[in-house]
């Protein structure tokens, strides 16, 4: 025994496919160590906050303001706020201004902006113009004005007692702070889903829920189908004919359609985590049993299990310990199989809108289902679902490599 | 040898189908045995002509499809477990292939255990099982103390079959069914192993049932042989007036069919 699970160790596959999934479980352990927010609590008002560093605005008003001269500071600044649209509006007065076309690279802000100033002109009538497009153009050309002047901003508040804004400080365009000493700042690494949530939280919670849920689906998906496998291949005859009936009846619906139905008539509020796990779980055990059945067949002529029978030994002797030990390792392989594709089928059923309900645990089915709702997808808000894809494929990645390392361990015909 | 005249184990008229309609199989075709204590027979005959069946059905692996099977002048009864226990107290198999034969699982001491727990032994102290397993392995020269704790898979093809006669050796049944105990064995240690288990049958008086494809193997071991051909018995007899004088075509090619050394080899008849 010792032997082969040093000999699996040693699978190149297995050992990559585990480490990834060693990975996952050790971040779904440690992670809420150290955040233990609650991962459906709501942070942002809003949809989808893009990833990034959140820096509290009135914070850094109060915390001490350092001057820093630096050159590439009004560029940087104007090069933020000139959005693609606005580029492309100057690349087109400047053609008609008559620049070259070779000249203008609307990437370049410097060189843009030099050509812009050099050439704008409010009252020059170009044909063809409209109206609105003309008081675009006045309205860009005070912005990029207003951008590029030294003026500090104000800031002012209202005073209690006679109602008139006060001028309480003024912030030049050379004054920072240092992110240290501002008091309130957030990192949403993966940004906020629609809901406002941090992503980074609720996938990592997501994932244990589903990693749950694969387990539950999994081991009471092998336990049936090996006790039912066990029982038709070893006794046969009329208990092999009830079995195999059920069995074929299981096989040729097909499971999802199953699946669909049972989540379905169950109704939104009895589906828990642990409910679909188990509705899962009783759906899928169809194709353990049927291998198990046909690798028992084949066992109980053995000769080691006549003799284990000439020893006097019961039924359950020897199918616990001379049918049983011969197919542990092929098992663990279905096992893990069942794992992972409980994890899918939970997403599956939940992009469709009939997973886990919503209100108490996210799963990686939900997160999706969520993004699509709120249209994600359409909206270029990747980080609400692709993490999330990601995950469900190292998941299911690491499951499958772990699986057909293990199986050229155990069946040598399969060896490089 | 003492012939009693009733038979240990007898068979009458014992038949065992396999499969139905189209590829319906007779393995077995009304065999009619008769088994007296202290003999040795043999069933003799070429690969597919049914003898592992028969002596499945003996043993009470395989049910039979029709006939009857009578243990000491009783009908033989082991439909439930507990008389399935009593029946392989008196009747025990040693099968073709040892590297098969086996649980790869189980150590060899379990093996040699289970057989002192079935003779009733399972309340012994342990040092007492200990001196009744080197007993029984120093029977067959092998060494009880090189053995524990050791798995069957790390001995060779013959150790491993003087551990089945060991085994035999504590069970000490009435009846012995040797299913081509040595075909899978090489033939140095094919002679051992054969002296070994006629050396257990005079020790502990033993009857065996031998089965085996080599004819003058048979001649050597057995007192009377069954020749079987397409699941019957055509021919049998005492060894030596079977196979000094065959009176079947099929008995004829058995005993054609085995290689002589000073002959050269009639290729024509095969």
């Amino acid at each position: 025994m010792k032997h082969i699970i040093q000999q699996v160790f040693h699978s190149g596959k297995f050992v990559f496919g585990f480490s990834i999934f060693a990975t996952i479980l050790l971040i779904v352990i440690f992670y809420p160590l150290f955040v233990p927010d609650p991962p459906l609590t709501i942070l942002g008002q809003g949809t989808f906050f893009p990833p990034g560093i959140y820096v509290s605005v009135y914070d850094s008003l109060s915390a001490t303001s350092y001057t820093l001269n630096l050159d590439e500071a009004a560029a940087k600044r104007i090069a933020s706020k000139l959005s693609q649209e606005d580029r492309q509006a100057v690349k087109e007065w400047l053609i008609a201004a008559g620049i070259p076309e070779a000249e203008i690279d609307p990437a370049n802000t410097e060189q843009l902006l030099d050509q812009w100033f050099a050439n704008y002109d409010s009252k020059k009538n170009v044909p063809g113009m409209t109206n609105a497009k003309r008081n675009y153009y006045i309205r860009l050309n005070n912005a990029l004005k207003g951008l590029l002047s030294p003026d500090a901003a104000t800031v002012s508040q209202t005073n209690p007692q006679t109602g008139e804004m006060e001028q309480i400080d003024t912030i030049n365009q050379t004054d920072y702070v240092n992110v240290s000493e501002v008091a309130n700042l957030r990192l949403l690494p993966l940004g906020t889903d629609n809901f406002g949530r941090d992503i980074l939280t609720e996938l990592i919670a997501a994932t244990r829920v589903s990693l749950q849920i694969g387990f539950v689906a999994g081991i009471i998906a092998t336990l049936i189908g090996l006790t039912l496998g066990l029982l038709a291949g070893y006794v046969g005859g009329v208990v092999d004919d009830a079995i195999m009936f059920v069995t074929n009846l299981f096989t040729v619906i097909p499971t999802f359609v199953l699946l669909i139905l049972i989540s379905f008539s169950i109704g939104q509020e009895q589906r828990g985590a642990f409910t679909i796990a188990v509705v899962i779980g009783l759906t899928s055990w169809v194709w353990t049993a049927r291998a198990v059945r046909s690798q028992v067949i084949s066992l109980r002529n053995r000769d080691h299990v006549n003799l284990s029978k000439l020893s006097g030994h019961s039924i359950v002797h020897i199918i616990l310990s001379d049918i049983l030990p011969y197919i542990a390792s092929y098992v663990i392989m279905a096992l893990i199989l069942q794992i992972s594709s409980g994890i899918l089928a939970e997403a599956g059923l939940s992009i469709l809108g009939l997973g886990p309900r919503t209100t108490e645990v996210p799963t990686l089915g939900l997160m999706i289902n969520w993004a699509m709702i709120y249209q994600a997808h359409i909206l270029g808000n990747w980080w609400a679902y692709m993490p999330v894809l990601v995950t469900i494929a190292l998941i299911t990645f690491s499951m499958n490599l772990m699986n057909t390392g293990m199986d050229q361990v155990f069946n040598p015909a399969l060896r490089d | 040898m003492t012939t009693l005249t009733q038979p240990l184990l007898s068979a009458r008229g014992v038949t065992k189908v396999f499969g139905f309609g189209r590829q319906k199989n007779t393995a077995v075709d009304n065999v009619d045995l008769d088994l007296y204590e202290g003999e040795v027979i043999s069933i003799v005959g070429e690969s597919g002509s049914g003898k592992t069946t028969i002596s499945k059905i003996l043993l009470g692996l395989l049910t039979e499809t029709s006939g009857e099977i009578y243990f000491q002048g009783a009908k033989r009864d082991i439909r439930s477990h507990a008389k399935k226990q009593e029946y392989w107290k008196n009747i025990q198999a040693i099968f073709q292939d040892p590297f098969s034969s086996y649980n790869i699982f189980n150590k060899i001491d379990s093996v040699l255990l289970d057989c002192i727990n079935m003779r009733g032994g399972r309340s012994l102290p342990r040092e007492k099982k200990v001196e009744m397993m080197s007993e029984a392995c120093s029977f067959v020269n092998l060494k009880f103390e090189e053995l524990t704790n050791k798995y069957p898979f790390e001995l060779s093809g013959g150790q491993m079959q003087r551990l089945m006669i060991a085994r035999i050796f504590l069970l000490k049944p009435k009846i012995l069914l040797a299913d081509e105990p040595t075909s899978m064995i090489d033939a140095c240690s094919r002679a051992t192993i054969l002296d070994e288990l006629m050396h257990l049958r005079r020790e502990i008086g033993m009857t065996i049932i031998f089965i085996t494809h080599d004819i003058g193997l048979a001649y050597y071991v057995s007192d009377k042989v069954y020749i079987m051909e397409k699941g019957k018995f055509v021919e049998s007899g005492s060894a030596d007036s079977v196979i000094l004088h065959p009176k079947e075509p099929y008995t004829r090619r058995l005993l054609n069919d085995v290689p002589k050394i000073y002959e050269e080899w009639d290729l024509t008849t095969v």
